[in-house]
């Protein structure tokens, strides 16, 4: 199970900027282990934030983040106390949201 | 007594194997995405990954910014933002000529968002990195050399 994201979302002169530090091995599905066997990939293929409730970022991604996925973007307007929402999917299926105040 | 237990152990065995074929399984969520809109990120040269973002022969553009280090001395972690001064930018996509996974992420960037994204990639070797920007349903790009010192994709 992965765990928690971290995520920082500032409003600063009607700007919002977000940081968010991914818990996630990202691993590639080229890489082998000590044996010599394909460790099979597992990384995030999807992504999404919302402000409130509007989308204000959406990511698609490949084994070629590195790993613990760190993401930062800016949007317009957003306000002390707005809510932030981060939310991620893999290519096996799990997924996690996480959600933060804007500060 | 001592034959039922073999006979469990057997059975137990059986399932621990089925349990493995169920496991193995969990490849199909994968292929399904990569079925979806996922072929870009199949895409093995800069032509290829062009065409399945769909964006055929994007034009240069100085006004897409890179940043990136010009020497990376740890390929795992390479930080990447790309900032688009080109009005109406509605997607970022950040790819790595010479990666086997070329295409590293695909941002949409909504009305209201700004066009300036970072990241951390993986880089296997020295690469040129590229920013294809489409705004306004066109498509630009710019890239930037990379060195690595030392890989991020070995095993």
């Amino acid at each position: 199970m992965a765990g928690p994201m971290r995520i920082r979302a500032a409003a600063k002169e009607g700007v919002t900027e977000v940081r968010v530090l991914m818990s996630h091995p990202m691993e590639t599905g080229q890489r082998k282990d000590s044996s010599g066997n394909i460790i099979p990939g597992h990384y995030i293929t999807d992504l999404v934030a919302k402000h409130n409730d509007k989308v204000v970022l959406e990511a698609q991604m490949s084994g070629s983040v590195s790993t613990n996925p760190y993401l930062a973007f800016k949007f317009n307007g957003g306000a002390k106390g707005d809510k932030l929402m981060v939310s991620w999917t893999d290519n096996k299926g799990e997924s996690r949201t996480d959600e933060v105040q804007v500060s | 007594m001592n034959q039922q237990r073999r006979e469990t152990l057997k059975a137990g065995g059986g399932i621990g194997i089925f349990g493995m074929l169920v496991a193995a399984g969990m490849i199909k969520p994968e292929m399904a995405f990569a079925a979806a809109d996922r072929a870009v990120f199949d895409a093995k040269t800069m032509e290829e990954a062009f065409a399945a973002i769909g964006a055929g022969k994007p034009a240069d553009s100085a006004d897409i910014q890179i940043t990136a280090p010009d020497i990376a001395e740890n390929g795992a972690v390479v930080p990447v933002g790309v900032i688009s001064n080109i009005a109406k930018t509605e997607q970022i996509a950040i790819m790595i000529e010479k990666n086997p996974n070329m295409v590293a992420a695909s941002f949409t960037i909504p009305e209201g968002t700004l066009a300036d994204i970072q990241t951390r990639v993986k880089m296997g070797q020295t690469s040129d990195v590229w920013a294809l920007v489409k705004a306004d349903g066109k498509y630009f790009v710019a890239k930037k050399e990379v060195k690595v010192t030392l890989g991020g994709c070995g095993g």
